[in-house]
């Protein structure tokens, strides 16, 4: 290629770029920061402290399920009756997992979304980095009917949004990561996670493999922590989010196994509704949203096996820099409503994180169905017991939170050995 | 047309802008060149520019916030993790694969329509060709993954006919065919192009000296036709190369397009999939390279 | 001049190839009617609801505005710059010629995935939020190529003494491009268009990370795919823009086939000279 006074032409454009990146370190500044979890006393960039006058839209991230609008099916929708109360025009941007949910919160610096129906392994990022903002308690007084351990003030189980004293959202629906399987294949009806995980069960060849699934996501290395820290107590693991090189090394090990076996990884959870209708699927984890999808078309059923459940309790956040703050404020409000939850819970499978929701959720079910409001088909309602046993997903830190110090592994770490068990 | 010379006058505007430029052919050059090169100078490279300067990045864990240290630490990790070595050959693997399917394939369709079909059915025949991208790329990839799931077509039909039942979906076999299903088009067209402007003069010639059909085509016909191929295979290479969707859709394996969509959509690491990013880049690079010696080029 | 054994190959070659491209195209017209929640082989129930579902849907409505926005933009810059581009590079020798014309192809050579996380990445950089203008920009990139690649093909295959003969009777530059280099590269113009038009229509890979909030058709049917219950709107999308496109295509490709105006060699330019709308 001839040089000419075309490349130092190009050349200059490329510098002058250069020199503009250099200079505008927006993103409110590189790292340090929040890295890790520190000690320092995290104060929220903005507290929410009244609900004025609403701004005629709101724009969600949301799981799906968890704002329906009667597109789907005409009788389940609360959205339509908020937008009537409030003049909000709603609209949802659905994610399929939390790293997405991130992600998306933060475009515009905050401002393209309202709120997002956070779960723990999100918020608590969400919350370092600034992106959401705290509110007064006092603002939602059914607060008072939340289920006791994710109470705000006197929760203790809510680490994943009250951090330093500041309350950074509403708890919304929490429930359990089932095993999910299909009931004329999987017999007997499984009482572990074994069927899944184990390349051999009674002495002979895993008989569902290549017909089983996983979540396709970093934060599934916890449930295979989980299995490990009943059927590999040497390693020492306490808690599945709480890893080190060593026990993060063995879940990826198991993990690894694991993937021979599966048909495929579900990512959006249409795969695994799809799987289990079309028979490709036969046992996996499963969100009860899926299964409540999945059971219209397939023999399906569900179970907490010995091991435990990793789960999620979610909590609706509102963006620091919200475009429609009192819209948001107005929707955190009306979630928290007992017969709101009620219509998401039947819905979505979900347990609402109101207590007053669980009698509504009877109603709705009508004598007949009532008593499945305590079973896990409906994530125990109102069970707290059941609440503090799930394994709610959190962001794994650097911090192991024990007298370990810092030597766990962070989520970054968690991303790249996903990519290992996933790519090879 | 007619009185077009009578209306002119020396003086009219029009009249000195083109004296102007017919004295500056540079001029006109810029005003040319300008628009396009600026656009691209600008927004493409640009782009790139600031992509592949941030592959040198990294991020702060919690708050995904880009930190600027300047390091190789992106490239480390991708050259010391097995994972991504074994992803890119697995992709270049399915590019290949998939490429030589089309040109198999893309062939005698392209054959027929520019030698042996009359110009009725030659124009027939391309507008099939063409129609079928129209029909939105995902819907198509999605009925890909309704015939070849358990209950789909494909099993169906081998089932009917009793000759056991064909599984493939979310395998390999299944993101190969629907890779070789959507780039058959973009194959294909070039490859006509060159069949096509293959003058019958050279055919002729080449059976007055003697040669059979056979070797004509493997002395004449063929070497006329190589920078067709080799555009119509930067397409599908390419397309290939760099798909997220079609995996995700009708496989269950990552490929080159997926770790760079995790890594930005996902994990919020845009220096790492930067970084990798850089793998597919020079992979064409050195594809493209050899397509403009082959004269790919003239023959897009 | 080809041995009968090598007709009956390229015959049944291209049957095979024909069938190929056809038999998925089928699946999706049939699926469009298709009246069972599961999607399974055969289709026992069919159904029209899904065409009055689409036809009634918001979103699919402003998802189609956009897009005809979208693409009619990326479609006009494109004509503008890429026709220019091609003029440039077919008729002057200029420092740096081989690099322009590498650099003109490279958005549609290079995966879409690089220029998509590129143009993402610099959006968020330079704080230029995301929505319809960042698509267009993003669109209008390689749409820019595929009429620059279309009319310089075109331009290659035009004799220049064509042009020198209406300098020399007198005509000025305008005259000349209007009366004389126009119409030869009118057609190709035409096809370029419309493979632009089409690719921006159905351009989802570059659009995911540069559109923001804002809604295309093929964002429309992604997230469509996502929702278990309405998955046939998805086909009748499909179904509706291939039907409504049959005859434009035909009209281009008899144009671009028939253009024998400026003593083009034998059998003229295809409609669509290689260009990939599945997602550059």
């Amino acid at each position: 290629m001839k040089k000419g006074m075309k490349w130092l032409a190009v050349l200059g454009v490329l510098t002058m770029i250069a020199a503009a990146c250099g200079s505008t370190d927006d993103n409110g500044g590189g790292g340090g920061g929040g890295g890790g979890g520190g000690e320092e006393t995290l104060t929220p960039t903005i507290t929410y402290d009244a609900i004025g006058d609403t701004e005629g839209a709101l724009s969600l991230i949301a799981w799906n399920g968890y704002t329906e609008d009667g597109s789907v099916d005409p009788a389940f929708d609360w959205v339509t009756p908020f937008e009537d109360e409030t003049g909000c025009d709603v609209t949802v941007k659905y994610a399929d997992s939390s790293d997405e949910m991130v992600t998306l919160m933060r475009q515009g610096d905050g401002s393209v979304y309202d709120g997002v129906s956070a779960s723990g392994d999100a918020s608590n990022r969400l919350i370092v980095g600034g992106d959401v903002g705290a509110i007064d308690t006092s603002l939602f007084p059914a607060l008072a009917d939340v289920i006791a351990p994710i109470q705000p003030e006197t929760g203790t189980n809510t680490s994943h949004y009250v951090v330093d004293g500041a309350v950074y959202g509403v708890p919304y629906m929490y429930g359990p990561n089932f095993l999910m399987y299909n009931t004329e294949v999987v017999s007997p009806a499984p009482t572990s996670w074994d069927i899944t995980f184990e390349p051999e069960l009674n002495g002979a060849p895993n008989p569902y493999a290549g017909k089983l699934t996983a979540y396709d996501s970093a934060i599934f290395i916890a449930d295979a922590a989980m299995y490990l820290m009943a059927h590999n107590p040497d390693l020492g693991i306490t808690d599945p989010y709480e890893l080190t090189q060593e026990q993060l090394d063995a879940a990826a090990e198991l993990l690894k196994g694991q993937s021979a076996m599966i048909g495929k990884y579900w990512a959006l959870y249409t795969d695994e509704i799809d799987g289990f209708v079309d028979g490709s699927m036969v046992a996996g984890t499963a969100w009860p949203v899926n299964l409540s999808y999945a059971e219209a078309d397939a023999p399906v059923d569900q179970v907490v096996p010995s091991e435990g459940v990793t789960g999620w309790a979610d909590t609706w956040m509102i963006s620091a820099n919200a475009a429609h703050p009192n819209c948001m404020l107005k929707w955190m409000d009306y979630t928290l409503r007992p017969d709101v939850q009620a219509q998401v819970a039947y819905w979505y499978g979900a347990a609402g994180s109101n207590t007053k929701s669980c009698d509504a959720l009877r109603d709705v079910l009508g004598k007949k169905f009532a008593d499945l409001v305590d079973t896990v088909r409906y994530g125990n309602c109102g069970n707290a017991d059941f609440l503090n046993a799930i394994y709610v997903w959190k962001t794994p830190e650097a911090n192991c939170h024990d007298d370990r110090g810092d030597v766990c592994m962070d989520y970054s770490v968690w991303q790249q050995k996903w990519t290992e068990v996933r790519g090879a | 047309m007619g009185s077009v010379t009578a209306e002119r006058t020396r003086g009219s505007v029009s009249m000195r802008v083109s004296r102007f430029f017919f004295r500056h052919p540079h001029g006109r050059l810029g005003v040319l060149l300008g628009g396009p090169l600026a656009w691209f100078l600008i927004v493409y490279f640009g782009s790139l520019f600031v992509l592949f300067l941030s592959a040198f990045w990294g991020v702060d864990v919690f708050t995904s916030e880009i930190v600027r240290n300047w390091g190789f630490q992106n490239f480390k990790t991708l050259w010391e993790t097995d994972v991504y070595r074994t992803i890119a050959l697995r992709t270049i693997g399915l590019a290949a694969a998939v490429t030589i399917t089309d040109i198999v394939l893309a062939f005698p369709l392209a054959y027929y329509a520019a030698r042996m079909a009359t110009p009725r059915r030659r124009n027939m025949i391309l507008v099939a060709v063409i129609v079928p991208l129209w029909a939105n790329y995902l819907v198509r990839v999605f009925s890909w993954k309704l015939i070849l799931s358990p209950t789909g077509l494909l099993n169906w039909t081998v089932e009917t006919l009793g000759i056991g039942s064909l599984q493939i979906a979310n395998s390999g076999w299944a993101i190969w065919l629907t890779f070789s299903y959507l780039w058959l088009p973009f194959t294909l067209l070039p490859i006509y192009g060159a069949l096509e402007r293959i003058s019958p003069s050279f055919l002729e010639a080449s059976g007055d000296l003697g040669a059979r059909g056979w070797m004509t085509f493997r002395r004449v016909v063929f070497p006329l036709i190589i920078p067709g191929i080799v555009a119509g295979s930067i397409f599908s290479f390419s397309l290939t190369l760099g798909d997220y969707i079609v995996p995700s859709l009708v496989g269950n394996t990552k490929f080159i397009g997926n770790v760079i969509y995790d890594n930005v959509g996902v994990a919020n690491n845009v220096p790492f999939a930067a970084a990798y990013a850089l793998v597919p880049v020079a992979v064409m690079a050195i594809y493209l390279l050899i397509a403009k010696r082959l004269g790919a080029f003239e023959a897009l | 001049m080809e041995s009968r054994t090598a007709r009956f190959m390229i015959r049944f070659g291209s049957v095979v190839a024909l069938l190929f491209l056809y038999i998925p195209l089928v699946i999706v017209v049939l699926y469009a009617f298709n009246n069972s929640i599961g999607q399974k082989w055969p289709i026992s129930s069919f159904t029209t609801k899904y065409f009055g579902l689409a036809w009634r849907s918001p979103d699919l409505r402003e998802a189609l505005i956009n897009s005809l926005m979208i693409a009619s933009v990326a479609t006009l810059l494109a004509l503008l710059l890429g026709s220019a581009a091609a003029f440039a590079v077919h008729r002057y020798r200029f420092f740096g010629r081989n690099s322009v014309s590498l650099m003109l192809v490279l958005p549609i050579t290079l995966p879409g995935i690089v220029t998509a996380i590129a143009l993402n990445s610099s959006f968020n950089t330079f704080g230029i939020s995301l929505g319809l203008m960042t698509i267009m920009i993003g669109h209008a990139t390689f749409c820019i190529v595929v009429v620059y690649n279309n009319v310089i093909a075109r331009l290659r295959r035009t004799p220049t003494s064509f042009v020198e003969a209406s300098q020399d009777l007198g005509a000025d530059g305008w005259q000349t491009f209007r009366y004389v280099t126009f119409p030869a590269i009118r057609t190709a113009l035409v096809a370029g268009a419309l493979l632009a038009f089409a690719l921006s229509f159905d351009e989802i890979i570059v659009t995911n990370f540069v559109a923001g909030t804002q809604l295309t058709i093929p964002k429309f049917i992604f997230n469509n795919l996502r929702q278990p219950r309405n998955r046939p709107i998805v086909n009748v999308v499909a179904v509706v823009a291939m039907v409504v496109m049959i005859v434009p295509v035909i009209i281009a490709q008899r144009l671009a086939g028939g253009a024998q105006a400026v003593g083009a060699t034998r059998g003229g330019d295809v409609a669509t000279p290689a260009e990939p709308a599945g997602g550059p």
